[in-house]
């Protein structure tokens, strides 16, 4: 006893189905982070001599050590989809390992460059950021809540890709069937681009 | 045979069995009615709620609750209907239900995400409900959230914002979903203008669900963060800008009011053809006109602020932009009627809710034109009238279309009749009782009652009565109707598979469908979805069932 399967079945493999369904994934991502950036530019705007002095205290170094780790993982796991669709399975994970370090690395980074920023009283609540100008405050706030958010992209990439890895070793990525491994690296990308724009805005304007 | 094989002589229903194969589902009919059900409560939970205020407001002065007590009502009222129900109402109940069967498919593209949306869902819900025990007691905002009352505010905000942001999550969800399914599922046979128009309407909707949604999402985040760290983005105590969380407010919650009606006016362009029993008059202008007012409502968010704040230009341009919304709206109400138009209409239940609705979206939509008026604006602004006339779009609008779908649908999803006599007399109450209820506070809003005002002057007395007693009548009806359906779901007569003569895909499976859907190949006609040429073709099947 059968039923009738019908010609363009829901249950059937798709694999351009899943990416569009990434891709516009990513969009409501950038729209997500374009509402922080509105209201950078706004602030910006508002108080631009304001951001550009408090824009000072920003570690180029920590940040642009960021960028540079960023871009590398994005190169990282382009290789890995590459080494995929090669069949090298190993070569494959192990760069998504090396990926995922980076991204532990980036978090790193981020934790010495919060941490210091905190131990200064360049947060809020603190007395010094209380005693700032509004706009100078405003900055640092967006910077936390942007930065912050980026993070936890970051933070959330990296478990997207420790998948990746496991369903590679399962054996449910194949050279044949990649297209999770390419829709994970395709949020990572992403992650880097909104890097890529917070990198400036918060670090090398003043 | 694979492993999917299952006797189509069942139903989705009987194909798995258990509390476990209801909530972790994949099956798009299911989640449709695990959305049907909850949302169905929180309707219910809604309609309490603007019960109450209807009680209150039946006399000047305190009636039976405090004036905090009664903005928290308001809030939880519009937060409820808003986000809970009119937002996922027609996509997640009949779109996740039909939408794969009117494309001639067996499920949603991405079934998993859409379990995983209604899991959000439920999630959000709670997070809302969870306002009432939690905290300083539930938001008083107003489902607005306006800054900068929402961060001053001690009752719960945050949470609710929190709540509102987890389920602008599963509406996204939900929209994605639909796109890549229109995209990737649709049948060999029907290119993109020859699906049901119910169709492009989701598609319409799910646009700007996927665009829209995340500006508010991150707009709610950012006051609760202001709440959070006090640092003055919107409170101008602090040095921020309340214009400013309009604009980010409005940049969403404008669009979305399209998201809440484009699915209805989908629906009534499959009600009506059917009753009709003639292809539907102007099918490309009715399927563009969607993705026209999607597009142009993203243009227009400015019309809620005319008296907020913004330079002149500003609102001249809003108000011109408002007016071009309603082009595409009334090409569709003129269609309509132009299919209805020398047709050989049956009259059932289904098209007496449709042509309810385009009598409500009527003045809905042109109380609308009004407000979009710079100058009315100002007399009208904040006052009853402009709660009257969202709910002459929302309500009289969405909702109505909702409960005509319910009806329209009935025998499809639950296999059984619903009593069409008593159909006919809940849609009267309704009908009858909705239009005094709003009818009144209409003309008491032009008389200049402000809204969200726990008491009025006595000279708006009369009319608040014949508010509060037109809201008995409309309760009445829907409780009514609810009854009706319920008891006709048990004990109504037994379904054939195409009650109205309709010829969509979804008349030519069994009702209720088979868990795949389909128990044999669909017909297609090459004149577009409605060809009424096909329908002894289609109904012949009833007649002879495939020898299994």
């Amino acid at each position: 006893m059968g039923y009738y399967k019908v010609p363009i079945s829901g249950h059937n493999r798709d694999d351009e189905g899943s990416k569009l369904g990434m891709w516009l994934f990513l969009f409501t991502e950038i729209l997500l982070f374009g509402g922080l950036f509105l209201v950078y530019a706004i602030y910006r705007f508002k108080y631009f001599e304001e951001f550009r002095i408090i824009a000072e205290h920003m570690d180029i170094t920590l940040g642009a050590a960021n960028t540079v780790i960023l871009i590398t993982s994005s190169l990282t796991v382009a290789l890995s989809i590459t080494a995929m669709k090669k069949d090298q399975d190993n070569i494959a994970v192990l760069l998504l390992f090396i990926t995922i370090a980076l991204a532990l690395a980036f978090m790193v980074n981020k934790f010495f460059e919060w941490n210091e920023h905190i131990h200064h009283g360049l947060v809020m609540g603190a007395d010094l950021f209380n005693n700032l100008q509004h706009g100078e405050g405003m900055f640092l706030f967006l910077y936390y809540f942007m930065t912050g958010l980026h993070g936890l992209h970051v933070v959330v990439g990296a478990i997207i890709l420790a998948i990746v890895i496991a369903k590679i070793i399962n054996g449910k990525i194949t050279k044949d069937n990649y297209t999770f491994h390419e829709n994970g690296g395709l949020y990572w990308h992403l992650v880097d681009l909104i890097w890529i724009y917070l990198f400036p805005l918060f670090y090398l304007l003043h | 045979m694979d492993s999917h094989a299952i006797d189509s002589n069942l139903n989705f229903y009987e194909a798995k069995r258990g509390l476990f194969s209801w909530i972790f589902t994949l099956d798009h009919k299911r989640i449709a009615l695990l959305y049907l059900y909850s949302i169905s409560l929180f309707f219910l939970v809604g309609v309490a709620l603007g019960f109450l205020m209807r009680l209150e407001l039946f006399s000047p002065g305190g009636q039976v609750m405090d004036p905090r007590t009664y903005n928290q009502v308001f809030t939880f009222h519009g937060v409820i209907m808003i986000f809970l129900v009119i937002i996922p109402s027609i996509p997640a109940v009949f779109g996740n239900f039909f939408l794969p069967i009117m494309i001639g498919t067996d499920d949603v593209a991405l079934p998993r995400l859409n379990l995983f949306s209604w899991w959000l869902y439920i999630i959000g819900a709670l997070m809302a409900l969870g306002t009432l025990m939690f905290g300083n007691g539930p938001a008083d905002t107003g489902w607005t959230f306006y800054a900068p009352y929402s961060v001053t505010s001690d009752t719960n905000v945050s949470m609710l914002l929190l709540a509102a942001f987890v389920l602008g999550f599963s509406s996204i969800l939900t929209g994605l979903n639909f796109i890549v399914t229109i995209h990737r599922l649709r049948a060999p046979q029907m290119p993109w203008f020859k699906m049901p128009l119910f169709a492009w309407g989701l598609y319409a909707t799910a646009w700007i669900q996927l665009l829209a949604t995340p500006i508010v999402g991150i707009t709610l985040l950012m006051v609760v963060m202001e709440r959070t760290f006090g640092i003055g983005l919107f409170d101008p105590a602090l040095g921020g800008d309340p214009v400013l969380y309009q604009h980010l407010f409005w940049i969403y919650s404008h669009p979305v009011v399209y998201v809440m009606i484009l699915p209805a006016m989908g629906i009534v362009s499959e009600v009506i053809p059917t009753s009709a029993q003639r292809t539907i008059f102007g099918y490309k202008a009715i399927a563009l006109s969607s993705m026209a007012i999607a597009f142009l409502g993203y243009f227009v968010w400015g019309h809620h602020m005319f008296t907020s704040g913004m330079s002149d230009e500003a609102r001249v341009v809003f108000s011109f932009i408002t007016f071009l919304v309603a082009i595409p709206t009334a090409i569709k109400v003129f269609n309509w009627i132009a299919t209805l138009y020398k047709g050989s209409i049956y009259i059932t239940p289904n098209l007496l809710w449709s042509t309810a609705f385009i009598f409500n979206f009527l003045i809905g939509g042109l109380t609308g034109l009004i407000n979009g008026a710079l100058a009315a604006d100002v007399h009208v602004h904040d006052t009853t009238y402009i709660v009257a006339h969202f709910h002459y779009t929302m309500f009289g609008g969405t909702i109505f279309v909702f409960l005509g779908a319910l009806h329209y649908w009935f025998p499809k999803i639950w296999g059984r009749m619903y009593n069409q006599k008593l159909a006919y007399w809940a849609l009267g109450f309704t009908f009858v009782g909705f239009n005094i209820l709003y009818g009144a506070m209409l003309t008491v809003g032009v008389k200049g009652m402000p809204r969200r005002y726990y008491d009025y002057l006595p000279q708006f007395e009369f009319l608040n009565k014949v508010a509060t007693v037109g809201s008995w009548i409309l309760i009445l009806g829907i409780l009514l109707m609810i009854y009706n359906l319920i008891r006709s779901a048990r004990k109504g007569e037994i379904a054939p598979r195409n009650p109205w003569n309709g010829v969509t895909l979804e008349w030519q499976v069994p009702s209720p469908p088979p868990l795949h859907n389909f128990d044999r190949p669909f017909i297609l006609s090459e004149n577009g979805p409605y060809d009424f040429s096909l329908l002894e073709k289609i109904n012949e099947v009833e007649q002879k069932p495939l020898d299994h």
